[in-house]
């Protein structure tokens, strides 16, 4: 735990990671039916490749919103640990959503964030992130306190523990190289969210 | 005679934000964010002072939709209150999210720009609003008298969660007053 300590890690000390393998490990993690909003960008296809849930649901385009997406299925299903995957390109671009969840003080709200420094779907141009920004240092500062970069694998899934097990909100930060995702998600909107409703218990 | 005793006087005599509040309600629509106005201020605190709703402003438009579209996924119905320069954000979430997902996300808009606007950018944003709204064929209806209010939020709440569709409310000067240049 040496690395959640009082001395966070800042974004250039944690090891560059794969997403195909960050996203499979968390997905089987998963026990207890928690919700994941899969982010545009690469986010979703790899969520997609790492396992069929219908609990999960996989964004098509508005860029920014997995975050609010998640928030709003957290509020509605207190129980429920929910949790946002998004690219470093979209949270930039919906960034105050950062400031909305720490007001809510969202119990459930797991944040996570993958990290490669680009729009790696958009042909890999360099990102703010890419040049300095830090995510986790921005949504501490958004009020978000349990911010923090993953140090590498093993590190990512005692975050996620905790993050499952105890009051968030939580952000994870994670730095991913810049792998192709392994599949591709199948685009049938009407299909998708009809899936995840039954997922949630909301439609029988 | 009519008295302001007979019921239906009275109805009519109510402010129209506290008979939108009380559409709200009847239809279960508990999640309202917003992003202020000053037209929808007795809205918003009507709505605050009441424990049915669970109320709070976003830092923009786009995110209180993405909000009350999870929400509404996971069996939570809610609204989105905003200005018109708030609406015209929104045209790429709408495209992406609320209507090829089919989400009832309802929306309500205090209608700047028209009748005694006083900012030239209000009067030029606004016009973009119900050609937005007409090309992705998003159900819109302008709220300008009292006496229709009622009718008009409830049936098209209804609506929207029964055919899966957003709804737009557009609030005209001609019911709210609107906003008034000052010197
Ligand atoms: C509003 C908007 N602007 C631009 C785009 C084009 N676009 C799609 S994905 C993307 C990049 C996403 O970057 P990131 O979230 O870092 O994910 P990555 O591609 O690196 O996996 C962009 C710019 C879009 N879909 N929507």
């Amino acid at each position: 735990m040496s690395q959640t300590a009082n001395t966070p890690l800042v974004r250039d000390q944690a090891k560059v990671m794969n997403r195909f393998d960050l996203i499979s490990r968390m997905v089987k993690k998963l026990h207890r039916d928690e919700a994941v909003i899969g982010g545009i960008g690469y986010s979703n296809f790899d969520l997609w490749a790492a396992g069929r849930r219908p609990q999960n649901f996989y964004m098509l385009g508005s860029m920014g919103l997995a975050a609010p997406i998640a928030l709003g299925v957290a509020i509605a299903q207190p129980e429920r640990k929910t949790i946002a995957l998004e690219g470093d390109g979209s949270i930039l671009m919906q960034v105050g959503a950062l400031a909305t969840i720490a007001a809510r003080k969202q119990k459930n709200l797991i944040v996570v964030i993958l990290d490669n420094g680009a729009y790696q779907i958009t042909g890999g141009q360099v990102a703010a992130t890419g040049l300095g920004a830090d995510i986790v240092a921005m949504a501490r500062g958004a009020g978000i306190g349990q911010s923090m970069w993953a140090a590498d694998e093993s590190h990512f899934d005692e975050l996620i523990d905790r993050a499952l097990a105890e009051d968030g909100p939580w952000l994870i930060g994670c730095r991913i190289d810049t792998s192709k995702p392994v599949d591709t998600t199948e685009r049938d909107p009407a299909q998708i969210r009809d899936r995840f409703m039954r997922g949630l218990g909301v439609k029988k | 005679m009519t008295t302001d005793t007979d019921p239906q006087r009275a109805e009519a005599l109510r402010p129209w934000h506290e008979i939108v509040r009380d559409a709200l309600k009847a239809n279960d629509v508990r999640l309202i964010t917003f992003v202020p106005d000053n037209v929808l201020r007795p809205l918003i605190e009507a709505v605050q002072a009441d424990p049915f709703f669970t109320v709070f402003s976003t830092t923009r438009e786009e995110e209180a939709v993405g909000i009350v579209s999870g929400a509404w996924m996971a069996g939570m119905r809610g609204i989105v209150l905003m200005q018109t320069s708030g609406f015209a954000t929104l045209a790429n979430v709408l495209a992406s999210l609320a209507v090829p997902f089919q989400i009832p996300v309802m929306m309500m808009v205090s209608e700047r720009g028209t009748l005694g606007e006083f900012n030239i950018g209000q009067a030029l944003v606004a016009r973009t609003m119900r050609p937005v709204l007409d090309c992705l064929a998003i159900e819109h209806h302008t709220l300008s008298r009292l006496d229709e209010v009622e009718f008009i939020v409830d049936r098209s709440i209804r609506q929207a969660v029964a055919t899966q569709a957003p709804v737009t409310f557009i609030l005209s000067p001609l019911l709210t007053g609107g906003k008034v240049f000052q010197k």
